[in-house]
């Protein structure tokens, strides 16, 4: 193994995230704080729990899961995709380094990032509500698996994408939605059985139903299927990418 | 003196059908200097990148020091650095993290005392702490310099090393090569520049349209194809061609005062005894004679163009 290569990797883009730690941390901040005053104060007015659960201490699990979901993209997409669009590729192409351990420096250095944001939100969330953590070993386990499965999907967004609006497409248009109607801010519980049952095909459920449960022991569904989503999509990421840098695709053409 | 770098029969095609790269073929002995000319598009870039693993070639094999760059990738990158043709840089990074980050890459551990006397060998120390944006065309391309040898290699690659530079740091740049090569690195350049090839390399190879025409010592190459002119100054005008010298196939000038007589060195009689005899013989005195030597560029070029004409006829 190239360790020296993935920590500098790994150094590198945390070094970036350094250089804009304003803005990487008071973005998420400034975020969760206007997602407490609109849905804590304004709506949880009127749904004072679910499932025993205070509301605004009900969404700080979804909360978590969406910045971390976006974070984990944007961050691992752009920290790959930059060097592709200055051409500073070609050192890390011609670097003794195997495609595992590209993607470990790069994914390691956004999954980190994520976490760090994770763990501000927390204690954010905190200012606003009681947040707590019955299991947090598990809480840390769905924090850190999520944010590696998320980096290795957005490292396959930098990967394919042809401008810096490509990187903002899937965000935008499929991981958003996806968390807003996965259960974030509600129960599914709390739909009629149709819309239930359409639920339960979105993945992001899955994850935030599994890291909800760490908080308070409260989850819409099994916590085994919840593990067993966000392994399945790990898998399924790491077999695209291996996939697509055994074809050069895209990078070596 | 051992090969360093062995290419054989290497094909690339790129996916949208274009033949970058046919049957390449081309030894390097370790300690050389050597050039490899072609104009734009002749797969200069392509080669060299096929060779540092940044593009993926289609067939053939290429060996570093006896070893496959595809099985043995690990170790025969450790040994090679490339300079790209573009300044392909981070511009919000500073020189030294940037030459720092290069040296990682290549797993090499940190050693701060070899890159701050890399840095001082370039003139880039007082510049250490400055961002790539904030330095010239110039010391940008050093920059990228000190990172392909951050690590320490033994083959170094310079695609278009002096492309878009001033003429004084262009032979700044030259200095630079000849120093490395000095202390024992192998150097394989691109350029398009004759001059650089001339000045710089042992060998030279030609490419054109994805294969090599020619590889040969610099030296040897213009010698072997190279004309040569003597041009004889005389006192007075030549009047008339006649009498000895109507045998020639000479040009005057317009002074009618200097005969221009091309010959080829490697034909067996070269006429210049005869000539100066001839001279002599139909009264003319001589005032002084010159040679002059063609170029690599202009070998360069009748390659190319020969070169090209028998793709035309094919």
């Amino acid at each position: 193994m190239n360790w020296y290569g993935i920590k500098a990797i790994y150094i590198h883009e945390m070094e970036r995230f350094r250089r804009t730690l304003f803005q990487s941390l008071a973005s998420p901040i400034i975020t969760t704080s206007l997602y407490f005053v609109v849905f804590g104060s304004a709506i949880g007015s009127r749904i004072t729990e679910i499932d025993g659960i205070n509301y605004g201490s009900y969404i700080v699990p979804g909360m978590i899961m969406l910045t971390i979901l976006t974070q984990s993209i944007s961050n691992a997409s752009f920290a790959f995709y930059f060097p592709r669009f200055t051409n500073t590729i070609y050192e890390i192409l011609a670097a003794p380094l195997s495609s595992f351990e590209i993607v470990l420096g790069f994914v390691g250095a956004a999954a980190s990032k994520s976490l760090i944001i994770g763990c501000v939100i927390i204690l954010t969330a905190n200012f606003f509500v009681d947040v707590r953590i019955d299991h947090p070993l598990l809480m840390m386990f769905f924090l850190i698996l999520t944010s590696i499965t998320f980096a290795l999907f957005g490292f396959i967004i930098g990967m394919y994408a042809e401008g810096f609006e490509g990187l903002q497409i899937i965000p935008i248009l499929i991981i958003t939605p996806l968390v807003f109607l996965g259960g974030s801010f509600y129960s599914i519980n709390m739909l009629p059985e149709f819309w239930q049952k359409i639920s339960l095909l979105n993945p992001v459920l899955y994850l935030i139903s599994g890291f909800r449960y760490s908080f308070y022991e409260v989850s819409d569904v099994s916590l085994l299927t919840s593990t067993l989503t966000i392994l399945t999509i790990l898998i399924g990421c790491i077999i695209f990418i291996t996939y697509t840098f055994s074809k050069g695709y895209r990078i070596k053409d | 003196m051992k090969n360093i770098l062995e290419i054989n029969n290497v094909t690339k095609f790129y996916k949208n059908s274009v033949k970058a790269l046919e049957n390449v073929n081309l030894n390097i002995k370790e300690g050389e200097i050597f050039a490899l000319l072609g104009p734009n598009g002749a797969g200069k870039s392509t080669l060299i990148n096929s060779i540092c693993g940044i593009v993926n070639f289609n067939t053939g094999t290429i060996k570093i020091n006896n070893m496959d760059i595809v099985k043995n990738y690990r170790t025969t990158r450790k040994i090679t650095g490339i300079v790209p043709q573009e300044l392909n840089l981070e511009s919000f990074e500073t020189v030294w993290n940037n030459v720092n980050y290069s040296r990682g890459l290549f797993g090499k551990k940190p050693d701060h005392n070899y890159i701050e006397k890399l840095l001082k060998q370039l003139s880039l120390w007082d510049k250490k702490d400055n961002k790539i944006k904030e330095l010239s065309g110039g010391m940008k391309r050093r920059v990228l310099i000190a990172k392909a040898l951050s690590h320490q290699p033994k083959l170094l690659f310079l695609d278009e090393p002096t492309a878009s530079v001033d003429v004084e740091l262009r032979k700044d740049m030259w200095d630079v090569v000849k120093k490395l090569n000095k202390d024992g690195v192998t150097i394989i350049l691109t350029t398009h520049y004759i001059e650089e090839a001339e000045e710089l390399s042992d060998r030279v190879a030609v490419i054109n349209d994805g294969k090599i025409i020619l590889v040969d010592e610099k030296d040897k190459l213009i010698k072997k194809l190279g004309e040569k002119t003597i041009k004889i100054e005389l006192f007075e005008s030549v009047k008339k061609i006649n009498g000895n010298l109507s045998k020639y196939n000479f040009t005057l000038d317009q002074t009618n005062k200097i005969i221009s007589h091309t010959y080829n060195l490697n034909s067996n009689t070269t006429d210049i005894t005869e000539l100066l005899n001839d001279v002599k013989k139909d009264g003319y005195k001589i005032k002084d004679i010159n040679t002059e030597q063609s170029s690599l560029e202009e070998i360069f070029i009748k390659l190319i163009q020969e070169n090209n004409n028998e793709l035309v006829r094919n």
